[in-house]
């Protein structure tokens, strides 16, 4: 069922709930079944929402059937990263802090995305707190890949990746703090959106770095992707860093080639410390484009590249230590037993270091200490300057492109336990941090396959474009997939 | 190239992050946030001179909202998560020494 080019676009989908030909009872259903073949394979799913979607999906039939309006997302099942707040079932962020966490409210991507009439199937497994590049770090144990069992699904939003992969839902949210939705797309042979920063709004997105993160979907397709961004884009007054720029129609033009295309391809985005299929699937895209009639712009250059994962290690750190001072043991969330001689700051410190798996700890304690006095401003002031020649430097390559095309992730999905050291597994994120730290609008697309070991892995690549050019983003990419749809595999799992 | 983080530096800021540790966690952290420091340390090398910080991609400013009352959430749902309450408040270790602080 999931993968290749079979599988129905999420609007055919709703057109068929509408008009009663199949029901949202029944895509629920056929959803949750996925779910409990494959779930003890594959551990994409902190929780699944039977009740809750069986309940949704019979309210939807009803209004269909009372012909009331029903929205673009009608009967459509999507699994939410649990880092993303639902009044329902729990939202834990993969960590032990949050085992029970029911949270009083719905984020505004969820109400958006249930006004549209989409029903949420399960809450999926992730990086704690999105801190990862392999949904390794989850309290609640690994997911695992699709397409190999033995390999990660990338990260942190693992979970969604790869339960869309595995076709538990049409349609995925996950969160992208430095390549968080797009690194997984990848590893999954899936679409995966990171928008431009202020584009969808945070309120309910639980805060990891809050100048970096946004939420996005991840689908089988450019197009079904853009119309879940669509359903959840846009002004939010409880998000004030959402930007008050009307949302344009992403569909309207989406399969319209862009006229004059100028694509972007610096010669540092194919290095040789990249997989050989890695390159091999960019350099085949760009002569894709070509043949499309584009012109390949390689005088465009991005030096402060390798800079980006230094100062993205910084900025994210900093903003997560002073984020995750709410967790304290108060409120909500674990708080540890005192022995009758310890005090506050025991609670405190004793919640935080029984709740917070190792990853977080380790990312707070380097937030600290680049924000510490004396380190100030040989850190974080100096990341903070890097972030602007970083900015500039996409304004200058934006000038001569519409778009610039490399990879999304150096490798195809590892093996589980394969990136034991932090600092290897920060470097997966060397293509994505950037996006994050300009606030641009970038995607990750299947560009192909790498063969290891007689598997074959999926490999995405990247576009990037200016921010708050999405409409200019999914045509580029759907040029580049109405040509390839049909070089898509089917996933092998089940 | 900074030199390693100290025994006693990570202590100081697994206090400052409030978290208990134990001797080999401070042990684990120092070698691993050594070697990222390193490879953070690349940044001192470029010339930074005159550039402005950029806290936020998009350069906002704060934006203010109306001064517009709403309801807010039942109190019900806020305490379900709370690890200890006391009727209808938090209920935490005693903060103050007897007779007021």
């Amino acid at each position: 069922m999931a993968g290749g080019t079979n599988i129905p676009s999420i609007e055919a989908v709703c057109d068929g709930v509408r008009s009663r030909q199949s029901s949202a009872v029944e895509l629920v259903e056929r959803s949750l079944a996925r779910i409990a073949s494959l779930e003890p394979k594959l551990n994409c799913l902190h929780e699944t929402l039977k009740e809750h979607a069986l309940d949704r999906a019979a309210r939807i039939d009803a209004a269909i059937a009372r012909g009331e309006h029903v929205g673009s997302l009608a009967g459509v099942p999507i699994v939410v990263k649990d880092n993303i707040a639902t009044s329902y079932g729990t939202t834990t962020c993969g960590s032990r802090i949050l085992e029970n966490f029911r949270s009083p409210y719905d984020a505004t991507a969820i109400e958006r995305l249930e006004r549209e009439g989409a029903i949420v199937v399960g809450k999926a497994n992730c990086d704690e707190f999105a801190m990862g590049s392999s949904t390794e770090n989850s309290a609640w144990g690994p997911t695992r890949n699709p397409w190999d069992t033995s390999r990660v699904p990338g990260g942190s939003s693992g979970g969604s990746a790869a339960a869309v992969a595995a076709g538990y839902a049409p349609a995925a949210l996950g969160s992208d703090t430095g390549g968080s939705i797009r690194q997984p797309a990848a590893h999954c042979g899936v679409v995966g959106v990171k928008p431009s920063y202020g584009r969808v709004s945070r309120y309910g997105l639980v805060a990891f770095g809050s100048s970096l993160d946004q939420i996005g979907p991840f689908a089988h397709s450019v197009r079904d992707a853009a119309l879940v961004l669509q359903a959840i884009a846009g002004f939010d007054p409880r998000d004030s860093t959402t930007a008050e720029i009307d949302v344009p129609d992403y569909l309207a033009e989406i399969d319209r080639p862009v006229e004059g295309l100028r694509i972007g391809l610096p010669r540092r985005f194919t290095s040789p410390d990249n997989d050989p299929a890695v390159n091999k699937a960019v350099l085949d895209a760009a002569d894709e484009y070509a043949r499309l009639g584009a012109t390949i712009v390689e005088d465009i250059d991005l030096p402060l590249t390798d800079h980006g994962i230094s100062t993205y290690y910084v900025i994210a750190p900093a903003e997560a230590s002073s984020n995750l001072a709410r967790f304290d043991g108060i409120r909500y969330g674990h708080r540890a037993e005192l022995a009758p001689d310890e005090d506050l700051f025991d609670l405190y410190a004793r919640s935080r270091a029984e709740g917070f798996g190792p990853e977080v700890q380790r990312r707070i304690m380097l937030g600290t200490y680049v924000l510490s006095s004396g380190y100030y401003d040989a850190y974080y002031k100096r990341a903070l300057q890097v972030r602007r020649l970083i900015k500039q430097e996409f304004d200058a390559a934006f000038a001569k492109c519409h778009a610039i095309l490399g990879p999304t992730a150096p490798t195809p999905a590892f093996p589980l336990g394969g990136k034991a050291d932090p600092l290897s597994m920060y470097l997966c994120d060397v293509y994505t941090v950037n996006a994050n730290i300009a606030g641009i609008c970038a995607l990750s697309l299947p560009g192909g396959f790498a063969e290891v070991e007689d598997q074959l892995l999926p490999i995405g690549i990247q576009l990037q474009c200016r921010a708050f050019d999405e409409p200019t983003l999914f045509r580029v990419a759907r040029m580049f997939e109405a040509a390839h749809l049909q070089d898509r595999l089917a996933c092998p799992v089940a | 190239m900074p030199e390693p983080l100290s025994t006693a530096q990570v202590e100081h800021v697994a206090k400052l992050a409030r978290l208990r540790l134990a001797a080999e966690q401070v042990e684990r952290y120092r070698g691993q946030l050594s070697s990222i420091l390193d490879h953070i340390a690349a940044l001192g090398a470029l010339d930074l001179d005159d550039i402005e910080p950029l806290a936020h991609p998009h350069d906002m400013t704060n934006r203010l909202g109306d001064d517009i009352p709403t309801p807010p959430m039942p109190l019900e749902a806020l305490l379900r998560n709370a690890p200890a309450v006391e009727g209808p408040f938090l209920a935490v270790p005693k903060v103050l020494d007897e007779g007021g602080g």
